[in-house]
């Protein structure tokens, strides 16, 4: 079998020294079967005993944090530690966090798609998902932070009660845009993902609900040659779209700040800043669920996402995050090199704090540690492949990420640029829970999500196993006979 | 009951991928028109040996992404040129503030796009379809897991259950089966 699992053809690859193999990426040579059982299983029989207790747990938090909102839409937005000169505090940190974790799950999905990233199969539906709740928590943010939230509709591209339009020149209006865009595409996108695999359930399942619920979602699909052709294109032209769609997202989130003139936020380099960072904090977070899921409750899904997967993560965390430190020492020499004083301030002194008059440089610091310092770690081997090790770094990156965003957007409205007009910010235990709460938000549509649905795009995996190779196969020694025109001019064979 | 059922076709499981694909090779060649391979994920190289160009998929998309950029570019430019028009920051409201329009072109050219994909997907599928005849072969149900079936319709001009049986059983197709309505 090993010279199934390394091609272009079979003669060359027995003379391949062994170390220069790739190494397969469903672990252990499972077949078909044993992917679709094993997936589909994790959805199927009663709920673990694990599971209830954490859904109750996050269920709990979520209601928490709806309270909190209730509380928040009853009493106006005075319950939340805001005021001038901080207009802007966590529930801005909140939402560009959050949206910002979204962007792992569709650079998995679409741009390791486009860079024919196989290993993406394995992960991305999760990933996608994680998307998916990300950014339904961070839609909550804008969605209240207007106070009155009947107002909310003022968001939308129509006539408000007084005839008059929204301003489409507005980095919060492309915001809207961009963000019900990014939502509505990846759902489409998941969605689209997803029909194979209901397909299996409705297939499996036993009970008349299930098969019910799954076939309605199914669509009917019957794995047909004539669909997987559109299908093949269709997920190839979502990939395409959404490539530049996940970057314009945070660049246009990163307008609400770059297009202002306050110092700190009014910075060409924030587009590719937030969208490295977005990045890196999204895949920090798709670790912190994923190795919990793999190593504590689902152990079968071990050779599906393997080490190598978490070795390739971490070095993408190392990428993004050395990009993400590059960008701060660029800000800091860009405020250096202009000369304007108020950069200066904002830079050296509120967040870098060289003389002691800023008031958030523990948060300025403790940024730089988590987001620059502790992913270097990941220069060595040994630590990419310890979960331990990864684990720990995703951790650090989840709370630096946070904090980025609050030093960005308190630091600088906090101590701008009149010192009589500067005003301490602190939140309220409002603020708080409502933030806790959209964890218990996130973890509890999460845990629904790995209770109900295939966690591991099962049809895309089995494309990456050796069986698939429709030219490789061990029991079709003859069929290379048939073709040895393809088997040695296909492109799909030569990038595996 | 089934014999009061229309014949639907006639339905073979193969062994593996390749097989499958060897076997949809040998039927393309044989002339048929009316038939169909189903297996659990996309076999590349499938589409040639049933004699499938590229997907024309791109089309509509194309026509939607289009609508996209043309619905961003009225619901900008009307407004803020002749309904209502905004002065913020003293900018000024004609074609100059266009570049200031860009980002919501993009998002609406994208979202078009993305919802002419997934609709034109599902028409030229012709899904959802929640029964199909082939729902009504128990061994198919396979096919979302490691089953791979190749179905010939009856509807095909050179169907004939007898010779048909025969060459799906020659390439190597198993449980060979006659599918009915």
């Amino acid at each position: 079998m090993s010279q199934v699992l390394d091609d272009p053809a079979s003669e060359v690859t027995l003379e391949t020294p062994v170390d220069l193999r790739r190494i397969p990426l469903v672990a252990n040579k499972r077949d078909l079967h044993w992917i679709t059982e094993h997936v589909s299983r994790i959805c199927e029989g009663p709920a673990p005993f694990w599971w209830w207790v954490c859904f109750l747990i996050t269920s709990i938090v979520a209601c928490i944090g709806l309270f909190c909102i209730g509380y928040q839409i009853s009493n106006g937005v005075g319950t939340w530690g805001e005021n001038h000169p901080a207009g802007w505090a966590w529930d801005i940190t909140n939402f560009v966090f959050w949206i910002g974790i979204g962007h792992a799950g569709t650079l998995i999905s679409a741009i390791l798609f486009l860079c024919r990233q196989k290993w993406r199969t394995s992960i991305n539906r999760a990933a996608e998902a994680m998307t998916l709740f990300a950014v339904v928590c961070a839609a909550i943010f804008p969605g209240i932070h207007v106070g009155r939230v009947w107002y909310a509709w003022f968001l939308a591209p129509v006539p408000n009660a007084n005839g008059i339009w929204p301003n489409f020149r507005s980095p919060l209006l492309w915001d809207v845009f961009a963000v019900s865009t990014y939502f509505t595409v990846s759902v489409l996108f998941w969605y689209t993902g997803l029909v194979p695999d209901l397909g299996t359930l409705r297939d499996r399942a036993k009970s008349r609900a299930a098969k019910y619920l799954y076939g309605i979602f199914a669509l009917g699909w019957r794995g047909s040659n004539r669909h997987w052709r559109h299908y093949e294109l269709a997920y190839l032209i979502l990939a395409g779209i959404s490539t530049p769609l996940v970057l314009s997202v945070h660049s246009v989130v990163s307008f609400d700040f770059a297009a202002s003139i306050l110092p700190g936020w009014h910075t060409t380099i924030f587009p590719p800043y937030f969208v490295a960072g977005a990045i890196f904090g999204g895949f920090a977070m798709v670790l912190t669920i994923l190795l919990p899921a793999r190593y504590l409750v689902y152990p079968q899904l071990r050779d599906l996402v393997t080490v190598d997967h978490v070795d390739k993560m971490a070095k993408i965390i190392l990428l993004t995050g050395s990009i993400v430190g590059y960008a701060y020492m660029m800000e800091l020499f860009v405020a250096y090199y202009s000369g304007n004083k108020f950069e200066c301030f904002t830079f050296f002194h509120a967040r870098f704090n060289t003389d002691h008059s800023g008031w958030y440089q523990w948060a300025y610091w403790w940024m730089m540690f988590c987001n620059v310092v502790s992913p270097q770690i990941f220069w060595f081997k040994w630590a990419r492949r310890n979960l331990i090790v990864v684990f720990i770094v995703c951790m650090f990156v989840n709370v630096g990420m946070w904090f980025e965003r609050f030093v960005i957007i308190v630091t600088s409205l906090a101590q701008d640029f009149l010192p009589s007009s500067w005003g301490h910010y602190f939140p309220s235990w409002v603020e708080v829970w409502t933030f806790v709460g959209t964890f218990g938000i996130f973890l509890s549509l999460f845990l629904l999500f790995m209770r109900f649905l295939p966690m591991v795009a099962m049809s895309e995996v089995k494309i990456v196993t050796p069986e698939a190779d429709p030219h490789a196969h061990g029991s079709g020694v003859g069929i290379d006979a048939h073709h040895p025109v393809e088997a040695a001019s296909d492109s799909y064979k030569q990038s595996h | 009951m089934t014999e009061y059922h229309k014949v639907y076709g006639l339905g073979a499981q193969f062994a593996s991928a390749a097989e499958l694909m060897s076997a949809a090779e040998t039927i393309r060649d044989a002339g048929f028109k009316s038939w169909d391979v189903h297996t659990p994920f996309p076999v590349h190289g499938m589409d040639k040996a049933m004699g499938l160009g590229k997907s024309w998929l791109s089309l509509p998309v194309l026509i939607g992404g289009t609508t996209g950029l043309i619905t961003a570019v009225a619901l900008e430019c009307i407004p803020s040129f002749s309904i209502y028009p905004v002065i913020v920051h003293g900018k000024p409201i004609d074609w100059r503030t266009l570049p200031a329009f860009f980002p919501i072109m993009f998002e609406l050219t994208i979202l078009f796009s993305a919802f002419a994909t997934v609709t034109s997907l599902l028409i030229m599928n012709g899904l959802p379809r929640w029964y199909h005849p082939v729902f009504n072969w128990e061994r198919f149900s396979q096919v979302t897991d490691d089953g791979f079936f190749l179905v010939i319709e009856a509807r095909d001009a050179k169907f004939n259950e007898t010779k048909t049986r025969a060459l799906l059983e020659e390439i190597g197709g198993k449980h060979v089966t006659l599918i009915h309505d």
